[in-house]
């Protein structure tokens, strides 16, 4: 019997969950807090520039795997981050993201792909409106 | 803000080249000021530029301090070192001006946007640095 379980875009945003299936991914942690509905994303390895412009619940993917992406992902009230290509990050990062409830994604495809399906997929940037903007039609700031 | 807490004083301190506690001092900033209730925002904007100034520490110094001082109308970071100084102010306040060694680059830091991150989200900011002697900046982020 097949499994039956299907995860859907809302006009509000879409859940870390359906982001991990967008991107063929797995979680490394925070699996359990994976129906938190995201409404932007932002891709980028610096994290100045993550810390400049990205929203708080945000999911950011990134190819850098150390702590300061944890780091600054807690600054930020961040709820996810999506490790791209695959790159596992050291006990010490997951630790610290676990402490956070953080939710760590691990996604096969490079930094480029990975944006690319979930911008695809609806879910837009941090200098667009967010999904529940879009949904509410508020204007874009 | 909770109307229980007066005013609050905190001092955390803060190694150059420590990398692996760098943000310690930050996150530690960032739940006291949930725990007092302060508002959402503005413990976002605190934790961004404290976050930032405690990079500066950790990339550029020898050692520092990080202090948080809260009441009611305001929150005050002053963060404070021993190292080489800021050499131009006006030069390192650019947007994408940088010093910083290739290797803190590869960590994600060292873009040129932590000075303009700290003005943009503090309502009033003050440097003072010495060269060789070190830096002090000091950021206000008034209570809506």
């Amino acid at each position: 019997m097949e499994d039956s379980f299907v995860s859907k875009n809302t006009d509000h945003g879409v859940t870390l969950r359906r982001i991990c299936e967008i991107l063929d991914g797995h979680f490394v942690c925070g699996e359990e807090r994976a129906d938190q509905i995201i409404s932007n994303a932002c891709g980028c390895d610096l994290m100045s520039d993550v810390l400049a412009f990205t929203r708080p619940g945000s999911v950011l993917l990134t190819g850098l795997t150390n702590s300061q992406v944890v780091r600054t992902a807690e600054m930020l009230d961040l709820k996810g981050v999506v490790f791209v290509r695959d790159k596992h990050p050291d006990e010490h990062t997951l630790q610290m993201a676990k402490s956070i409830h953080l939710v760590v994604i691990l996604s096969p495809y490079p930094l480029y792909e990975s944006c690319g399906r979930l911008y695809a997929a609806g879910i837009p940037g941090c200098l667009e409106q967010s999904c529940d903007e879009r949904h509410s039609g508020i204007a874009s700031f | 803000m909770n109307d229980t807490v007066a005013s609050l004083h905190f001092k955390f301190e803060v190694n150059g080249g420590d990398f692996a506690k760098a943000g310690d001092a930050s996150s530690r900033v960032k739940k006291i000021l949930q725990q007092i209730g302060a508002d959402q925002a503005i413990i976002r904007r605190v934790a961004i530029a404290c976050y930032e100034a405690e990079m500066n520490v950790v990339i550029h110094a020898r050692h520092g301090f990080v202090v948080l001082d809260a009441d009611l109308e305001k929150i005050i970071i002053v963060v404070d070192d021993e190292g080489p100084g800021i050499e131009d102010i006006e030069l390192a306040m650019t947007p994408g001006y940088s010093t910083a060694p290739d290797s803190v680059r590869e960590m994600g830091f060292g873009a040129g946007m932590g000075l303009p991150n700290m003005k943009s989200c503090s309502n009033e900011m003050e440097i003072h640095s010495r060269r060789d002697v070190g830096t002090t900046i000091r950021m206000v982020f008034e209570n809506a």
